[in-house]
């Protein structure tokens, strides 16, 4: 464990640098998913509602950004995916980054959006029981890798799970029925999830960990792929296919429904086949960095 | 691109189809859902603060800064992003009929009941780009008052707003359309397509 004199010194610059990759992730989108919604841009007719909507998500883009004001008032769930040094205090460490998340609430990076479940009591900190999320792992690196994604409401109410066979979407247990699962959940958010979308699926694993790991799918850049050739392939047909369903931003009608899809595959039991679909819309609040271990960020990932 | 002015009379929204491109100028109530709730539940806000006949309704908690004190207190809006319509479904048709509310603001769509009221009473829902809460903000030129401010809390209460150049796109027309029943029925369509054309 450090030692107490260093640790007030890290504590303190580690707090600053957290509120800053809340304040970034909230206020800029990365430039890979910029590049995505200007070509999704581009696809859309002149003089029609999907451009004259993708239109309105760029001026926005750019207004958050200049203004430094969050790009959706809605700032979501705050999801924090994080590495430490196996020296750090794991339990000081969630204290500061829950910290970092009610001072970047009072500097209007993140909207007062977590409310006590049953009684809809809303203390303006945004921390309270799973509030927010995160999901640490210690390791032996001497730096912290701290990534961060915010999931607005409306995307987060269309993501679903379905249990194989599937007998009302016709999906049985391969690919095909992935497929048809993934592409029914897109047909079924229509323009709810604020599309253009991007999709973070799991096969396998139980219900918990699938929904989890379809999140994390969220933390890839947009031009990757999965390195197993067949989810590859699968992520390129599911987002082809979902675009000539003409549902469009905002689901308007047009041609960019979906701008990616990102698939993994984990261990399940053989008694379970869930397909987890996790939706996120355009406004795709991801970021992350590297953080040394006196708490300043050396890097941005995206 | 139509220019859409208050006062929002019947004429004006009834030559509204569904898909046009809108951009309104006027006043706007911000409303959601303790105000419908309370508007269902049979109260009414004073007139001369809230008047609700030839109006438009807003489904946004804004997120709104405070200056000053007493008489020289000022509000800005700093976000303005629609929020999700279906969570009024059960209060919206009633609310249009009562009050005689012309224009429903909000994201995501509306139901059978509200697109029935729109075409009985002459209404249109009108959607906005989820998510563009700074773009819209800047469409908010001026905040002329709150009602119910201590009663529902900031986000909830209704909002007085005076907006230019308020982009939208009208996805339920007084005339019994709707977009997103449209593209919900040849998306469905569509997604069969795909499915037939697979092997297994």
């Amino acid at each position: 464990m450090i030692g107490p004199l260093m640790k007030a010194a890290l504590a303190k610059t580690l707090l600053e640098s957290l509120i800053e990759i809340i304040r970034k992730t909230s206020t800029e989108l990365p430039d890979d998913v910029v590049r995505a919604l200007e070509a999704g841009k581009a696809e859309e007719a002149e003089g029609s509602r999907g451009k004259y909507a993708m239109g309105i998500i760029s001026e926005n883009i750019g207004l958050a950004k200049k203004k430094s004001q969050p790009l959706c008032q809605d700032t979501g769930s705050v999801l924090f995916f994080v590495h430490y040094p196996a020296k750090i205090d794991h339990a000081l460490f969630s204290k500061l980054i829950r910290k970092a998340v009610t001072a970047a609430t009072k500097k209007g990076y993140l909207r007062q959006n977590s409310v006590d479940a049953l009684t809809g009591k809303n203390d303006g900190t945004n921390v309270g029981p799973g509030a927010p999320t995160i999901h640490a792992e210690p390791w032996k690196k001497d730096f912290f890798d701290i990534r961060l994604v915010l999931k607005g409401g409306g995307c987060e109410n269309v993501g679903a799970q379905y249990s194989l066979p599937d007998a009302r979407v016709g999906a049985g247990r391969d690919l095909v029925g992935v497929k048809k699962c993934i592409l029914d959940a897109v047909q079924q958010a229509q323009g709810k999830g604020c599309g253009p979308g991007i999709l973070g699926v799991t096969i396998g694993g139980d219900r918990a960990t699938g929904y989890l790991i379809s999140k994390e799918q969220f933390l890839r850049k947009m031009d990757d792929c999965s390195p197993e050739p067949s989810l590859a392939k699968l992520e390129d047909e599911v987002t082809t296919e979902a675009n000539t369903l003409g549902i469009g931003p905002m689901g308007f009608g047009g041609k960019t429904t979906l701008l990616k899809t990102k698939i993994a595959a984990i261990n399940r039991v053989p008694a379970s086949f869930f397909v987890s679909v996790s939706y996120m819309c355009w406004a795709y609040r991801r970021q992350g960095a590297k953080v040394s271990t006196r708490g300043k960020i050396e890097k941005w990932f995206y | 691109m139509i220019r859409l002015e208050a006062p929002f009379t019947e004429d004006k929204i009834r030559a509204l189809k569904v898909g046009d491109m809108v951009e309104i100028y006027g006043l706007v109530y911000t409303g959601r859902d303790a105000v419908h709730k309370w508007l269902a539940e049979g109260n009414e806000p004073p007139k001369a603060e809230v008047d609700l006949r030839n109006s438009a309704i807003y489904h946004c908690g804004p997120v709104v800064m405070e200056k000053g004190k007493g008489d020289r207190k000022r509000y800005t809006v700093t976000a303005a992003g629609p929020t999700t319509s279906t969570r009024e479904e059960p209060y919206q048709a009633g609310i249009i009929e009562k009050f005689g509310v012309r224009l429903v603001i909000g994201k995501g769509g509306m139901g059978e009941k509200t697109r029935i009221a729109c075409e009985k009473f002459g209404c249109v829902y009108l959607h906005a780009v989820g998510g563009a809460a700074q773009v819209l903000a800047e469409a908010v030129k001026e905040v002329e008052g709150v009602y119910g401010l201590e009663k529902f809390g900031s986000p909830e209460a209704i909002w007085k707003l005076r907006v230019e150049k308020f982009p939208v796109v009208v996805t339920i027309d007084a005339h019994g359309n709707s977009l997103h029943k449209e593209i919900e029925a040849s998306s469905g369509a569509a997604l069969h397509g795909i499915f037939a054309g697979m092997k297994k």
